[in-house]
């Protein structure tokens, strides 16, 4: 190492001689070129640019120079320098992609293995479709009204037309509560909802009430004592059949489909006067001329029974204490059970209610 | 109703070649639906045969058959070759029955005809070494009530060889079998029907009633004594009598086949006729035994704990509801429902009194319900019938048991009582187009009622409606609307959508029900639909404690199996049995949830009131309508078996645990805002040790946990089992309108963990709440070891916590972290004397 210049005499200091910073630039570049992998590398780092690299040690000389030719020297270091440092970023660049490259090939896995560690939940289709149904209620404004399932007598029969000896009263095979003078019984239907409602709101009322309903049904493959409804009342100043009409024709089309459509037939309910039952244009064959005759569904009919529906039987208003002469009705019943029966050709019904998991699954959360 | 279309015919002018689906679709559309269209089925040459010769052979399998040769007139093949008898023209045929002789007429299938009862086409075939070109029909082969087994043997003379038996056996016959609602009693007759057929056909009716009334009773030694005590019962009371009946004079054969096709069975000429004028009239008739009768025949209520045989033979015990009709000793008719065994028509019966009557409907229907006795005549008298016809219909009786059973009609009737007369309806002329939404005009609207057999009359905008005496059921406006309307037609409603008021769409409660059975699945449950019954035996095997208030069930009176007496308390007792048959049908892992209502009655039983229904009640009758119900909270319930990890390839899995059914009841409560705490808890059907209580605001809502051995055992389930149960109403309730606002903040976290000694048996769950409380900068605590064993002192264990430490407005300093770490060791200690471990 040279001594300090002291003297300002021309001083050459051998390191830094310009063929001999191209030396050291060019060993540096063969070492980086050299390197294969990153941890050779970071030595070539240490041994060529780092502190005690040559090129490192010759920058130290500058002050030993002229100062008229310090600046000359420092640009041919930093020159050598900087295309060193390039020269290793460049080369850590590629041996970094190599690596991750090579770790990525190590890495690899058979993505078609199951991975079914995890148990999927599922919702069963009573559930949905009443939720369904009930959306497409609420989209037109009505909304969903609840009751209890064990409920007065009064309110299951009395209130809706069905006096103590009404033929229908034993057409609905009724569950009594114990004792007899409880005059309690578990709903045959979701019609006591209806009174409650007209009970505790005043008109225009307009309400749809899905729930689990109970008669006195063996269970067997198309019969269960326990099954679920959706009744719709709706009560307001000139409502007519027709708009039972329409909102039912609404009501198979967002169930159904477009073209779905509806058709009365007479019937009796106590509740309703005029009464009818409601069929469905056949959701499989649409009752088309070429295909209604084989059509298993409508066994040819073109048709399938849907529910019963009818005009709000005055008695019902007055009992419930809705003025008759300002306001008219309608009300409308389906089975939930039998729409996924029929939906999803269920030959047995009891498929529904004894919670096999592969029942409901294929159902998954939304219908 | 059974309604045999040839019998309809008879009443109502059909339209020539109107088919029978034709006919019905129009009575469907007019309110008489049709459930089906009964038929024999049968088909081909059917055909009466005179048997000319039979030989007995006996065969090796130890049969006799006979060999015949029958004469089927016009049918007759003389080239069958190993005829016996050939000489004469017939067809040989071989028959296995013996019932019937040489000279017999007999029913002979010929080859082509299809029997629907056997399900082949007949044909010649060879058979014990003859061709039997035919077979001779048995009444079971053809469908025929009656003795089925044998051979059917016609009466002499009844037809000649060769005569389409189809026809004469009335087996082309077609029956429509029509649903008649309860609002329809008229139409549980042919008269009823015929009448409809001819409105809804525009074709003329001619009513079988049509014969010139008798109004006033009259003397004679056949108008038997009747004193109608309790008019209010039986409004009209008319009886005839007729004697010298030929006991063994059979009933004609297109009677007795008419009364069959209906549906009834074929007893006697008496009864034949009665039903016969039944199913006509449709008012049900009664005859009596007059040699069985003694004394006046009275009518009355029975007296309490009376007691009758009825014909059915049941011994009844009466209450004083039930209308009676009593001679000198006692019942000996249960009035309007069923008559008395002890003067019932026999085959021996040569006198007969002939009753019709008038019975209030009402009445009908409570004794009919109460006796559990659903009869011909009960099923029309409690519909309510035509209260002018008593006097028609026992002439009516009389005649054909005249004509047909060579009786006498004895002079004299007795007729007591008025029919009452149908109230008139008043209505606004416009009130069937508003209701039906069709515009119809008031001619249509007269038309349409009259055709139904009203009296109309129109004053302005009023319709003054008289319904025909066969219309009880025309009481209101509305009900005449739906008789314009089956007139006008049903088809003829337009379809319009009304337009609600904007609605405030679901309720809390239902979102909340929807996000809770999302976040159920979420878990990976499966919902199932229970049926809500249950009974001791559940909860035997769950074990719970014979004063445990889930045994008080809301109990029913008619249950459908005494297994389930009641009504559920808790949604364990449905999903346990659903795991079961899960299980026992090879699945493994098996997550199954269920959201519902349990019953839980009230302290004393409350009974319902019954109002009336002319007002509605007030608000204190309907608040005590409702008290008076046992409570139905719903409940969300689980039960998880097997792996909630499954095992695969990645590596083991992990088996369903006690904190699993924890963690979802957690998340069910965290998913509506709810803060629920977890306290240890004894419950069944949990194991003791493994059975948290869900608590909120301090109330237990819930449990959740591992169920107990005994009971897994008693279900043949599985071990390790968990479940968990919690009300959703109280949660439901206890969800805030807006959930928690979110805050945090942005400056840096600091983390310290803190190891703490406590007793083995502390809880660790509450000590984060501790912990985290402990200082405002320490954001959370969260458990992340638990450790017993040599490191710590016996008796002990060490719980390892992480504090997260952060403060809202600045990066924590040394000294800031140092007093939240010394502010938890303190507050560890004082709430659960914790050390810090070293």
């Amino acid at each position: 190492m040279s001594a300090p210049n002291s003297s300002y005499d021309p001083v050459e200091v051998t390191s830094l001689r310009s063929d001999e910073i191209e030396r050291m630039r060019d060993e540096a570049l063969a070492a980086v070129a050299a390197a294969t992998t990153l941890d050779d590398l970071k030595q070539v780092r240490i041994d060529h640019v780092g502190d005690r690299s040559p090129i490192a040690l010759a920058n130290r000389e500058i002050g030993a120079l002229q100062p008229q030719a310090r600046k000359e020297a420092g640009q041919r270091v930093g020159q050598a320098r900087g295309v060193v440092s390039k020269a290793l970023a460049a080369r850590t660049a590629e041996l970094e992609a190599a690596e991750e490259e090579t770790a990525l090939v190590a890495e690899a896995v058979d993505v078609t293995l199951p991975w079914d560690v995890s148990p999927v939940g599922a919702r069963h289709p009573v559930t949905t479709l009443s939720e369904h149904i009930a959306d497409v209620f609420v989209a037109m404004g009505w909304e969903i009204a609840e009751g209890p399932e064990v409920e007065a007598e009064w309110l299951n029969f009395d209130a809706l037309n069905l006096g103590p000896d009404h033929p229908a009263r034993t057409m609905q095979d009724t569950f009594w509560v114990t004792p007899e003078r409880a005059a309690t019984v578990l709903r045959t239907h979701t019609s006591p909802v209806q009174a409650r409602t007209m009970l505790t709101r005043t008109p225009p009322i307009y309400v749809a009430c899905p729930g689990r309903v109970f008669r006195t049904d063996e269970l067997d493959a198309t019969h269960s004592p326990v099954f679920h409804q959706v009744e719709g009342l709706a009560i307001d100043e000139g409502l007519s059949m027709a708009h039972l009409k329409g909102t039912l024709d609404h009501f198979a089309r967002a169930i159904y489909g477009d073209g779905m459509t509806t058709r009365f037939r007479p019937s009796y309910f106590p509740f309703t006067e005029p009464s009818a039952e409601m069929d469905l244009l056949c959701y499989v064959c649409h009752n088309e001329p070429d295909a209604v005759a084989s059509c298993r569904t409508c066994k040819g009919e073109g048709w399938v029974e849907w529910g019963g529906c009818g005009v709000v039987n005055p008695r019902v208003l007055v009992a419930c204490g809705v003025d008759p002469e300002r306001y008219s009705g309608f009300a409308f019943g389906i089975g939930i059970d039998r729409t996924i029966t029929s939906r999803y050709d269920i030959a047995d019904l009891r498929d529904l209610f004894d919670g096999d998991i592969r029942f409901t699954e294929p159902f998954g959360v939304e219908l | 109703m059974r309604v045999p279309v040839s019998w309809l015919a008879e009443y109502v002018d059909l339209p020539e070649g109107l088919s029978t689906e034709a006919l019905a679709a129009r009575l469907t559309a007019f309110d008489l639906k049709l459930e089906e269209i009964v038929s024999s089925g049968i088909s081909g040459p059917l055909v009466v045969g005179r048997v000319l010769s039979l030989v007995k052979e006996e065969q090796k399998n130890g049969k006799t058959i006979n060999w015949c040769r029958v004469d089927v007139g016009a049918h007759n093949d003389d080239s069958v070759p190993d005829a016996p008898g050939d000489d004469v023209p017939s067809r040989g045929i071989i028959c296995g029955a013996h019932n019937f002789v040489e000279g017999d007429l007999v029913v002979v299938s010929l080859p082509g005809t299809v029997l629907p009862a056997l399900g082949f086409e007949i044909s010649a075939r060879k058979t014990y070494g003859h061709v039997s070109d035919g077979m001779i029909c048995s009444g079971a082969e053809l469908g025929v009530p009656g003795d089925a087994s044998g051979i059917i043997v016609l009466e002499p003379g009844a037809a000649e060889p060769g005569d389409d038996a189809i026809a004469l056996l009335g087996l082309g016959e077609q029956v429509l079998d029509l649903e008649v609602n309860p609002d329809r009693a008229y139409a549980l007759s042919l008269r009823g029907v015929a009448r409809d057929a001819g409105i809804a056909l525009g074709v003329p009716f001619h009513d079988p009633a049509d014969v010139e009334a008798v109004t006033v009773a009259t003397p004679g030694p056949g108008a038997y004594p009747v004193d109608v005590q309790d008019p209010a019962a039986c409004p009209v009371f008319a009886a005839v009598t007729v004697s010298g009946l030929d006991a063994t004079a059979p009933t004609p054969a297109w009677l007795a086949r008419r009364v069959e096709l209906a549906g009834m069975r074929s007893i006697s000429l008496a009864v034949d006729v009665t039903n016969y004028v039944m199913l006509e009239l449709g008012l049900p008739i009664h005859g009596y035994d007059r040699s069985l009768l003694q004394g006046t025949l009275v009518v009355r209520r029975a007296t309490e704990g009376e007691q009758l045989t009825t014909l059915d033979g049941t011994t009844r015990t009466l209450t004083s509801e039930d209308a009676v009709v009593a001679d000198d000793r006692g019942p000996v008719g249960l009035g309007g429902v069923m008559g008395g065994e002890q003067v019932e028509m026999t085959p021996a019966t040569t006198d007969i009194v002939v009753e019709a009557a008038v019975w209030t409907a009402s009445m009908i229907a409570r004794t009919a319900r109460t006796q559990r006795l659903t009869s011909e005549a009960a099923k029309r008298n409690e519909r309510g019938v035509d209260p002018t016809l008593p006097a028609r219909a026992v002439r009516r009786v009389a005649d054909l048991l005249v004509e047909h059973g060579g009786a006498t009609l004895e002079e004299g009737l007795t007729l007591l009582g008025e029919p009452p007369v149908p109230a008139d309806i008043t209505l606004d002329v416009g009130l069937p187009a508003r209701i039906t939404g069709v515009d119809v005009d008031t001619v249509t609207v007269v038309e349409a009622l009259e055709a139904n057999g009203c009296a109309v009359e129109v004053d302005h905008d009023r319709l003054t409606v008289t319904p025909p005496p066969w219309r009880p059921d025309l009481t209101d406006p509305y009900d005449v609307v739906e008789d314009v309307l089956r007139v006008v037609g049903y088809d003829r409603v337009p379809s319009i959508i009304p337009v609600a008021p904007a609605g405030r769409g679901l309720t809390v409660a239902q979102k909340l029900r929807r996000r809770a059975g999302t976040v159920l699945a979420g878990e990976g449950l499966v919902e199932v639909k229970t049926f809500p019954f249950a009974g001791p035996a559940d909860f035997d095997r769950m074990g719970l404690p014979a004063d445990d208030v889930r045994r008080r069930q809301v109990l029913l009176e008619n249950p459908l199996s005494a297994e389930d007496p009641g009504m559920t308390t808790t949604l364990l007792s449905g999903l346990l049995r659903s795991l079961v048959l899960n299980i026992g049908r090879g699945h493994s892992d098996v997550l199954l949830t269920e959201t519902g209502r349990v019953f839980l009655p009230r302290e004393g039983g409350a009974e319902a009131p019954i109002y009336g229904v002319d007002r509605r009640p007030t608000e204190d009758e309907l608040d005590a309508l409702t008290s008076a119900l046992p409570d139905q909270p719903h409940h969300v319930g689980l039960v998880m078996s097997g792996e909630r990890v499954r095992s695969g390839w990645a590596g083991p899995g992990r088996a369903v645990s006690w904190a699993d059914a924890v963690a979802i009841v957690r998340h069910l409560a965290a998913s509506m805002h709810v803060d629920v705490t977890v306290e240890a808890a004894e419950h069944a059907p949990w194991h003791p040790g493994r059975c948290a209580a869900i608590v909120l605001r301090g109330e237990v809502i819930g449990h959740a946990g591992e169920l107990h051995p005994r009971v897994l055992k008693a279900y043949g389930l599985p071990p390790r089992v968990v479940a968990a149960e919690v009300d959703l109403d109280a949660l439901i309730e206890a969800s805030p309108a807006i959930g928690p606002r979110p805050a945090f903040s942005s400056y840096p976290v600091a983390k310290e963990d803190l190891a703490l000694v406590v007793d083995a048996s502390q809880p660790a769950g509450p000590l984060a709440d501790v912990l985290a409380a402990a200082s405002p900068l320490i954001e959370s605590a969260r458990l992340f070891d638990v450790y017993a064993g040599e490191q710590v002192p016996e008796g002990k264990k060490s719980l390892a916590f992480s504090l997260r430490l952060r403060a809202p407005d600045r990066t924590l300093t040394d000294d800031d972290i140092k007093g939240a770490r010394e502010a938890a060791v303190t507050a560890a200690r004082t709430a659960s004397d914790a050390t810090l471990r070293t």
